[in-house]
């Protein structure tokens, strides 16, 4: 993303933000809405329930030449390429493509796959020093001041999602720290999101004009995601572990 | 003056001798170099603090309480998204890396840099970069952040930190 667009967006919102404070206020007494107006959190304020996180991924429209999504990924968070002495089966993984294929039909479809955010996240039943913990918005992650690195959590997790660090590293991003002996995983690029953003993977599909990934708040019915979930079909992965994931999938 | 003296004064005259030659050779020396110890010199610490803006709080609160604030912001942010910047350690990096005479970044946590002049010196091993960025990082990849925005100057974040209110040193 380029600067330019970044201070328009930061221009926009700026706007958007009084103009929703303003009509919020004209709307009834002190105090009284008809409708919450959309103020961000201000950055004092912890994460609450009232608030869930989600991504929709349809298939159909997820292109099987691009891999936008975990490029971005890997920028965004400084994965990828970043360990030179593991193996390529050791090396991180946030976020990765996955081709499927029906046998009987020939149809093939591809689709992103990472952490599902579940609302019982098997990763967190296991870990044996908390590190592993979901936050009040459901976003699932890695406590890295308290990761002991036993990698319980990667044996429980039934998509694969998370990555074992088996080196030391330099030049981490500052938000998002990561490091020899401890286990990452997708983050839903919880920095952006805390910052009103959307995660990387979700704003790099809407540039690629693909579309695949609606993120929102799965929370409030008048949000895209929750919008467009009501519309028409989807399905979590492995959704007889009955997991509730965050991420959802449609069009397989 | 019995022999037992004799002997006492004699050998007490060849000790101050023994440790009086290393002296005598290096006679020519400067006088200060002769003292004990004299050739160990305390380094002082790179600081590089800033001469226009203040740190968060006092420099004497900051010696003994950083690693408490630093905590607590730690656990505020990671478990509860609390994003205020003035106790994260993203803007402990911010100000007080060096660049060198490329103008480039020096890590903080690099011999004799900001971090690791005091904590060696305390032999205090600090874990924090094992993770953490030790460089600010460029401006454009902050560009649209908060982290480009939000110094800690003003905001909610600019109110003191509960632990100086409660040790009541924050005078």
């Amino acid at each position: 993303m380029s600067d330019t667009s970044n201070r328009i967006d930061s221009a926009r919102r700026a706007f958007l933000n009084k103009a929703g404070a303003a009509a919020g206020a004209a709307a009834i007494a002190p105090g009284v809405f008809l409708t919450t107006p959309a103020v961000a959190r201000p950055a004092d304020q912890p994460v609450s329930s009232e608030k869930r996180w989600g991504i929709l991924v349809d298939t159909n429209k997820c292109a099987s030449n691009c891999d936008a999504c975990v490029t971005a990924c890997k920028d965004e968070n400084g994965w990828g390429s970043t360990e030179h002495h593991s193996s390529q089966e050791q090396q991180s993984q946030w976020i990765r493509k996955v081709e499927i294929r029906n046998r009987s039909t020939g149809f093939v479809a591809t689709l992103p796959l990472m952490c599902q955010h579940c609302e019982h996240p098997p990763c967190v039943d296991v870990c044996p020093t908390g590190a592993s913990f979901k936050r009040a918005d459901g976003i699932v992650l890695v406590d890295k001041h308290i990761c002991i690195g036993c990698r319980y959590c990667m044996m429980a997790c039934p998509y694969k999602a998370r990555s074992f660090i088996h080196e030391d590293l330099e030049d981490q991003l500052p938000w998002a720290p990561r490091g020899k002996g401890t286990v990452e995983s997708c983050t839903l690029c919880v920095q952006r999101v805390d910052n009103d953003g959307t995660p990387a993977c979700v704003e790099a599909c809407s540039a690629e004009n693909h579309n695949a990934l609606v993120f929102g708040n799965l929370n409030d019915e008048n949000s895209d995601i929750s919008r467009e979930l009501a519309r028409a079909e989807s399905i979590e992965l492995r959704a007889d572990l009955a997991l509730n994931t965050g991420v959802r999938y449609r069009g397989i | 003056m019995t022999y037992a003296m004799v002997a006492r004064r004699v050998s007490g005259l060849l000790l101050s001798a023994l440790l009086l030659l290393p002296l005598a050779v290096s006679a020519e020396d400067a006088e200060a170099e002769n003292l004990p110890f004299s050739d160990l010199t305390m380094t002082e610490p790179e600081r590089h603090v800033s001469a226009t803006e203040e740190c968060v709080a006092p420099e004497a609160v900051m010696r003994r309480n950083h690693m408490k604030f630093i905590l607590h912001q730690r656990d505020d942010t990671m478990h509860r998204g609390i994003r205020t910047r003035r106790y994260s350690l993203e803007e402990c990096v911010n100000c007080h890396a060096a660049k060198n005479e490329q103008g480039e970044y020096i890590p903080v946590n690099a011999e004799n840099q900001f971090c690791s002049s005091c904590h060696t010196y305390a032999a205090v091993n600090i874990d924090c970069f094992q993770c953490h960025a030790t460089k600010p990082v460029r401006a454009s990849r902050l560009n649209g952040r908060s982290a480009s925005a939000a110094h800690p100057s003003g905001g909610p974040g600019n109110a003191p930190h509960p632990f100086l209110v409660s040790e009541g040193n924050a005078q």
